[in-house]
């Protein structure tokens, strides 16, 4: 939909109205990475109301169970290989509004980025049932404690787009201030979010 | 089927404004919104808190200026290749599965996404914010064709629930106290009488929305930024609702006006440690998602826009402002936005930016927006991607001008002066005079309501003599200028 | 180098004691400036209005009065902006152009820039409230705006800082706009005036005894709403301030 017609009149119309040519800088760098990434990031995600929780692979699982249990959740989707297991089987949900209802999700971080305590999370592995993160009432991330970069010019440097796909950054839990400016923690989406730092 | 008058209405169409600002320009508008002196400061104050949030977040990055010339330069080059950049684009969201559609104006916008939706059967749709939308007026159209919309940004819901437009592009409500929320959800969503309580108000509005998610058959989502290099689309939200609107139904339809265009995914890590710092203050929002394609066993309709920004492209003075990446800190900023209200503007973008945009869509019926504004160049100073806000405000009042739409008043009034300022001895009678009339006329007549001045003000103390002849008695005219 | 006077009309006209400070201050710091009796206004009014074919025989006009001096100085930054940043539509293409327009200057800036003087000696022993006028700050950039991540100066501080008693206050807002801007004042009468309110009552708070700033407009304005409202503040464009501290 759309004709053939409104493509070529707003294509020839941009066209026509071309400006001069102008350069495409190459982007700044920023700061370098700092001497301790993960106090840095840990710090950051904190200032966007999340909380970073350094674990050690092999404590991992036994640190999710916790969490859980201070959550008080009783339906728990465990994504990461490492991450213990949890009562959610993902391939057994016919449809992605069965999603509601998990208290907790677990799911993988690629790289963490510490000028902004940003994750980057790509859902390819979660299939149709991508929205897992956003549903859940609440959302721990685990991230591998030598993948932190120092910001997002770093970040793209890592991440390609070759085919279809759903990724994102995530920035602590879901929050609005949308009422007099009152921040809330929790608007539509995760109302907590815990990163483990791992390794 | 489709009312004539119905078709292609804008969003932001003066009647929509009239109902909640009253009638007039910004100064009529403004002055009603200042007349309640104590609302207008609470106003004024709840958005200089979120400038200095914003100043805190911009000097906690070392090259903030730096990144500015940089995305004012993204931007530059964008615009100087963008239907090259937009087939490109076009080339790789199809390669990934997305349709793409093309829309010459709203009404085209209004019909591409109706068809998506009504060949779909589609009747409950959730949507994300997109000042597109606003601008081409999209709910109300989908709304006379049987299609319920729920806005799904809670200052969007709240506003949606009033019935009215929203008065800022990033915080929709911010015109609303926390007890006429509460008052509203009250009234709409049963929340207790009298309760105010921000966090309990979020609270209800959380369940409320999500039994919406959960039935939507569709979500509509507008774009931050839409990347040539891959086909994608990147959406900002702090509270997860492109999200939750998004993954859920089969389908999903992103609304995008062809600025929103940037060349390659390394270009977006400029635009995005610039945005929220911006906007909120935050050094991030809390999703920055990123479209390629559908999801799995679901459809991606992407809605590309003109409406008018093709002219604007083609406008040397103007077309900067296409650089606009919808961070509101220019209103933030705005001495007269923060005491005035997005109201006072009547359009769907107001405040310095929008008045720019408004006055180049209907010279004549936004012909007070160029003046409303000290031209004190605040806004230039904080724009992320440096349009030179207040300069184009400037040429903005020489297009009111040159299109005689300056009340007579007002311009003869400037030619007689030009006339007398030319002239010096002309000029120093005049200046004679005013001192004389200061002096001499009675109260009565110098604070005639007819001098707008003295309202409020004092005039200023009349001097027994001008500068030059005070200066020509210190000088006694000896050293050749004194006459 | 030959040094004129730009007095702005209505400083010419109303307020000539602040025409008065700039010669003595001038003077002080060693400049025979001379006033070229032609002059008569920049445009400003004009141009802002959007009739540039009002405000350009002004600007010729102008360029005529001043082409034959090295350097012209105005105690006012907005009109000095007019010549610097906003004359090249109206003028640019006349040869004296270019000369006037990089020889203009606000007196501050004269005062810090080319006479390098980077901090009066004098007394002033008063509360002042530094009103940092918009022209001046963003144009004219006399001072780093609050809005701009860089390196903080600001050429008017200096120059007052060092005087023996001085104390400049804090203001919540340090560059807020006083809500002159022209007609404004008229045609926004209720943002003017509750712009303007603000800033005086930011000041009050904040101690001043005296209100300073590069623009007698904002001054004026300022004065107008507190003299109307009652408020005991004194206003002294920096001229005055300076030539009182000097002598």
């Amino acid at each position: 939909m759309g004709t053939v017609d409104s493509r070529r009149t707003i294509l020839d119309a941009l066209r026509r109205a071309s400006p001069p040519a102008a350069p495409l800088p190459e982007p700044p760098r920023g700061a370098r990475l700092p001497a301790d990434p993960v106090a840095a990031f840990s710090e950051a995600v904190a200032a966007v109301g999340g909380t970073a929780v350094r674990v050690a692979a092999a404590a991992l699982p036994e640190a999710v169970r916790e969490l859980a249990a201070k959550l008080g959740a009783k339906r728990t989707f465990v994504g990461p290989a490492g991450a213990g297991v949890g009562d959610v089987r993902l391939d057994a949900l016919a449809d992605p509004h069965e999603l509601e209802g998990i208290d907790l999700a677990v799911v993988q971080g690629v790289f963490g980025v510490t000028e902004n305590g940003a994750v980057w999370v790509d859902t390819r592995p979660l299939g149709k049932h991508r929205g897992v993160f956003v549903i859940a009432q609440h959302l721990a991330l685990v991230v591998p404690a030598t993948e932190l970069v120092a910001n997002f010019h770093e970040a793209y440097d890592r991440l390609s787009f070759e085919g279809a796909g759903f990724g994102l950054f995530i920035a602590g839990p879901s929050k609005t201030a949308d009422i007099e400016q009152s921040l809330v923690i929790g608007a539509h989406g995760a109302r907590s979010c815990t990163v483990f730092v791992v390794g | 089927m489709t009312p004539a008058s119905e078709a292609g209405r804008t969003a932001g169409a003066h009647d929509d404004f009239d109902r909640v600002a009253g009638p007039g320009g910004h100064p009529e508008r403004a002055a009603r919104f200042a007349a309640d002196a104590a609302r207008a400061h609470w106003h004024d104050q709840a958005l200089w808190f979120v400038r200095v949030k914003r100043d805190r977040a911009a000097s906690a990055l070392a090259d903030w200026e730096e990144l500015r010339e940089a995305a004012s330069a993204v931007k530059a080059h964008t615009r100087s290749r963008l239907a090259d950049y937009l087939e490109e684009f076009e080339r790789n969201a199809r390669a990934k599965g997305a349709v793409v559609h093309f829309a010459r104006d709203a009404e085209e916008h209004n019909r591409i996404v109706h068809a998506i939706l009504a060949e779909r059967g589609v009747t409950r749709l959730v949507k994300s914010k997109s000042m597109l939308t606003e601008e081409c007026g999209l709910n109300p159209y989908l709304e006379a064709r049987g299609i319920e919309v729920v806005d799904t940004d809670l200052g969007e819901r709240i506003v949606q629930l009033a019935h009215e437009p929203p008065s800022h592009i990033v915080l929709p409500a911010i015109h609303r106290k926390k007890e006429e929320i509460g008052d509203l959800f009250h009234d709409k969503l049963g929340t207790p009488a009298g309760l105010a309580d921000p966090k309990l108000l979020t609270e209800a509005a959380r369940g409320h929305l999500r039994e919406r998610f959960l039935a939507a058959q569709a979500g509509l989502t507008g774009v931050n930024f839409a990347v040539a290099e891959t086909g994608g689309v990147v959406v900002c939200t702090n509270e997860g609702n492109a999200d939750m609107g998004t993954h859920l139904p089969p389908l999903h339809i992103a609304c995008m006006g062809v600025e929103k265009l940037v060349p390659r995914m390394k270009d977006l890590a400029i635009f995005l440690r610039l945005l929220a710092r911006s906007a909120t203050g935050q050094p991030v929002t809390t999703y920055t998602s990123h479209f390629h394609g559908p999801r799995e066993g679901g459809e991606l309709h992407l809605v590309v826009v003109d409406n008018g920004r093709s002219e604007l492209l083609a406008d040397p003075d103007h077309r900067r402002a296409l650089a606009c990446i919808r961070c509101g800190a220019c209103m933030n900023t705005c001495p007269v936005f923060r005491r005035s209200g997005g109201y006072s503007y009547g359009w769907t973008v107001p405040g310095p930016i929008g008045s720019i945009l408004a006055s180049g869509r209907d010279a004549a019926a936004h012909r007070s927006l160029p003046f409303a504004s000290s031209l004190c160049g605040s806004c230039s100073d904080v724009c992320p991607v440096k349009i030179d806000l207040h300069e184009q405000l400037l040429e903005r009042r020489r297009e009111v001008a040159n299109r005689g739409l300056l009340p007579w008043p007002k311009r003869l009034g400037m030619q007689l002066l030009s006339v007398v300022l030319r002239v010096t001895w002309l000029y120093a009678l005049a200046g004679w005079l005013a001192r004389v009339a200061l002096r001499r006329l009675p109260r009565s007549i110098l604070y005639a309501p007819a001098n707008v001045w003295g309202r409020h003000r004092e005039l200023p103390a009349p001097p027994r003599e001008s500068f030059r002849a005070a200066y020509r008695r210190m000088k006694g005219g000896a050293d050749g200028h004194g006459r | 180098m030959k040094v004129a006077l730009f007095i702005p009309c209505y400083v010419d006209q109303l307020y000539p004691q602040v025409g008065l400070a700039t010669v003595r201050v001038l003077e002080k710091l060693g400049v025979q400036a001379e006033f070229p009796e032609e002059q008569t206004c920049c445009g400003q009014p004009m141009a802002n209005s959007g009739v540039a074919a009002a405000a350009q025989p002004l600007a010729e006009k102008f360029l005529d009065v001043f082409h034959g001096y090295d350097a012209v100085v105005c105690p006012s930054g907005s009109c000095t902006s007019m010549v610097r940043n906003h004359y090249a539509p109206l003028v640019g293409t006349r040869p004296e152009y270019e000369k006037v327009r990089r020889g203009t200057y606000e007196l501050c800036e004269f005062v810090h820039d080319v006479l390098g003087v980077k901090a009066l000696r004098g007394r002033y022993a008063r509360k002042v409230g530094l009103h940092r006028s918009c022209h001046g700050l963003r144009e004219l950039r006399l001072g780093s705006a609050s809005e701009r991540m860089e390196a903080r100066y600001d050429k008017v501080g200096a120059l007052l800082r060092g005087l023996d008693g001085i104390e400049l206050v804090e203001l919540t807002r340090p560059d807020e706009c006083c809500g002159f801007g022209g007609t404004f004042a008229v045609a926004e009468e209720a943002m003017s005036v509750m712009m303007g309110k603000d800033r005086i009552a930011d000041h009050a708070r904040a101690g001043a005894e005296v209100i300073t700033g590069t623009d007698v407009s904002c001054l004026m304005h300022m004065d107008g709403l507190a003299r109307r409202q009652g408020t005991k503040v004194a206003f002294r464009h920096v001229a005055e301030v300076m030539a009182e501290a000097l002598s």
